[in-house]
């Protein structure tokens, strides 16, 4: 009993100062998650930040330049758009964090399932062939053309979009471990096949699908944004930084300012949320981190 | 190797396949009725009657699908429901402009990112390294439309040298038709170079970590002759395997570049059919983009047998 104390700390150890070490070697990695801090705050805070309600419509001051009382100016219907843009930052970071989350956990069941099941393999991967010849971008407009606009569609079809990606990742992590000498220690000494998953092969998904995970996060921001732009997208009587964007469209000559701040916001969001994973992918996989 | 190629186009069929029925699923997988989404919140019964009837959905799933897939094989794509045109006709009438920008995007992009991506890995760790890694990173972070704003409020606005949008036919003139090209393909391909230009520089570390690299250089190769003829040849598949996967950035971009910057083009076409949801047209679109994606990552794969010798089939 006297040697789980001990071992305890000393397991804990080496991953805290693994993480010290990255965050020394990658300062653009504490960049990242400082201005992600910053905007998580921004999008949790933004009743506080200034701002007046988003959707108030107010026909005598609309096309305002950028000033003293309208930050970021306003758009034709007068609304403000500064309150406009820190409101967005909500569905942008909701949706990446959503489609991350789902995809992985999608992903991951299909890729055990693909890297466990010769006969479902077969069939699985040449569906995923298929949705993956079809660009993301492009499987996400198909399927909100036939849905109602809202959030949680515009989160179901960036997701689908996602998947097969993740599934091939997982699946090509499992058919390396299943080989590993500890794996077949496993199996030779006789444990049960969900605890060989749960134990052995599991907990070896988590670094690369976190690397990955942040790298979806970072695209579905994108294609969230470029799906609000081109009207497929989040409704718009919930601001986001796409529609914001796309109102300003007709009138980007005049009033620049409805295109240039959400669009500088989403730039720096996905920014730091790619340096983050470039950190993350650093510090977690060294070899790669040489390469690349 | 004839017949390798034989097999290769035979396997893309059942992979168009998945695609083929993924597209015409959709309309019965989707939550809710398809009709009555497609024809809008202002429509009568008779509308979504006459909707339905269009797309089949009145008659049973695998009839439907079979008649439409017949229809596929012999081009025909569809009506759409907007316009009551044939879908093959439209794509037609716009499908020039979308190739025009794809394939500039195509040459500037690669002819930039190759070469930056190779001066990259010879200067690992200096400055130029840090820089080309920076405008990496950068590439994947500002989305297509924000550049394009960037670039139309920099450059048409702010300098008046270049226009701000629309397209001219090449046959109405070289320089009209390259200069309202420029800041499209600068646009769309930011990502791709990003893509092409890490992958470069990676495969280029790699191989120049090589024993025969510094064979050659010590027998007193110069240098750009090690970096083009032995690292960079050597280098070239990962490179070129990038290059064809990138393909889907440029198609997936080309449906906002050319609403940016008003190009009558397959992507203004779709964001058309978004708003009208016409959904034959959206059909159609993906599948020739799709199609378009796999015959070209076919002839990337059967390219690696003229890259690198030892690659047999």
């Amino acid at each position: 009993m006297a040697t789980v104390p001990a071992t305890a700390p000393l397991e804990a150890a080496p991953s805290r100062g693994m993480v010290r070490d990255a965050l020394r070697r990658h300062p653009t990695m504490i960049i990242g998650l400082l201005l992600l801090a910053a905007i998580v705050l921004m999008a949790i805070l933004a009743p506080y930040l200034g701002t007046i309600d988003p959707q108030a419509v107010s026909p005598v001051r609309r096309l305002r330049q950028p000033s003293e009382t309208y930050w970021f100016g306003t758009d034709m219907l007068g609304r403000d758009v500064y309150s406009r843009t820190v409101y967005g930052a909500r569905v942008s970071l909701v949706v990446g964090l959503a489609v991350a989350v789902l995809s992985i956990a999608v992903g991951l069941f299909f890729g055990l399932i693909t890297g466990y099941v010769r006969l479902a393999d077969t069939i699985l991967m040449r569906v995923m062939d298929g949705l993956m010849s079809i660009p993301p971008i492009l499987l996400a407009i198909a399927l909100m053309a036939l849905t109602k606009a809202s959030i949680e569609n515009v989160i179901a079809a960036i997701t689908i979009a996602e998947v097969p990606r993740v599934t091939r990742l997982v699946r090509s992590v499992v058919l390396t471990l299943r080989e590993q000498p500890f794996v077949e220690a496993a199996v030779a000494s006789g444990t049960r096949f969900h605890l060989i998953l749960i134990r052995h092969i599991l907990p070896n998904t988590v670094a690369p699908l976190l690397v990955q995970g942040t790298y979806i996060c970072a695209s579905a921001m994108i294609t969230e944004a470029i799906l609000s732009f081109i009207g497929a997208g989040t409704p718009p009587n919930i601001p986001s930084w796409g529609n914001i964007m796309a109102e300003g469209r007709s009138l980007f000559q005049v009033a620049y300012y409805v295109i240039l701040f959400p669009g500088i916001f989403l730039s720096i969001t996905v920014l730091a949320v790619n340096l983050v994973g470039d950190g993350l992918r650093d510090a977690l996989d060294p070899r790669l981190a040489r390469r690349m | 190797m004839f017949a390798y190629i034989v097999r290769r186009l035979l396997a893309t069929i059942p992979v168009m396949g998945v695609v083929a029925i993924f597209v015409f699923s959709l309309l019965y997988l989707t939550p809710g009725d398809p009709a009555i989404i497609i024809a809008g919140d202002y429509a009568t019964a008779d509308d979504i009657a006459k909707i339905r009837e269009k797309l089949g959905l009145d008659r049973p799933f695998l009839v439907r699908f079979g008649e439409w897939l017949w229809s596929i094989l012999r081009g025909d794509l569809g009506i759409s429901i907007f316009t009551n045109l044939p879908v093959s006709r439209l794509i037609g009438q716009r499908i020039e402009p979308t190739v025009a920008l794809t394939v500039t995007t195509l040459i500037v992009a690669v002819s930039l990112s190759v070469p930056l991506g190779v001066l990259a890995a010879w200067k690992a760790g200096r400055w130029l390294d840090r820089a080309v890694m920076g405008f990496s990173v950068l590439g994947f972070s500002v989305p297509i439309f924000v550049l394009a704003y960037l670039l139309i409020f920099g450059f048409s606005i702010g300098l008046e040298i270049l226009p701000v949008q629309g397209y001219v036919s090449i046959r109405e003139g070289f320089w009209p038709f390259l200069e309202r090209l420029i800041l499209p393909s600068v646009a769309l391909g930011i990502t791709y170079m990003a893509l092409i230009a890490r992958i470069t520089r990676a495969s280029m570390l790699e191989v120049l970590s090589q024993d025969y690299i510094r064979t050659a250089q010590a027998k007193g190769l110069a240098t750009d002759k090690v970096l083009i003829g032995h690292a960079l040849k050597n280098a070239a598949v990962p490179i070129i395997t990038v290059i064809g996967i990138g393909i889907a950035l440029l198609i997936s971009g080309v449906v906002v570049t050319e609403t940016v910057f008003a190009i009558p083009g397959i992507g203004r076409l779709t964001v058309d059919a978004i708003l009208r949801r016409d959904y034959p047209v959206i059909q159609g679109v993906i599948l020739l983009f799709s199609a378009a994606y796999v015959l070209i990552n076919l002839a990337v794969d059967i390219s690696y047998t003229f890259l690198d010798p030892r690659i047999r089939y």
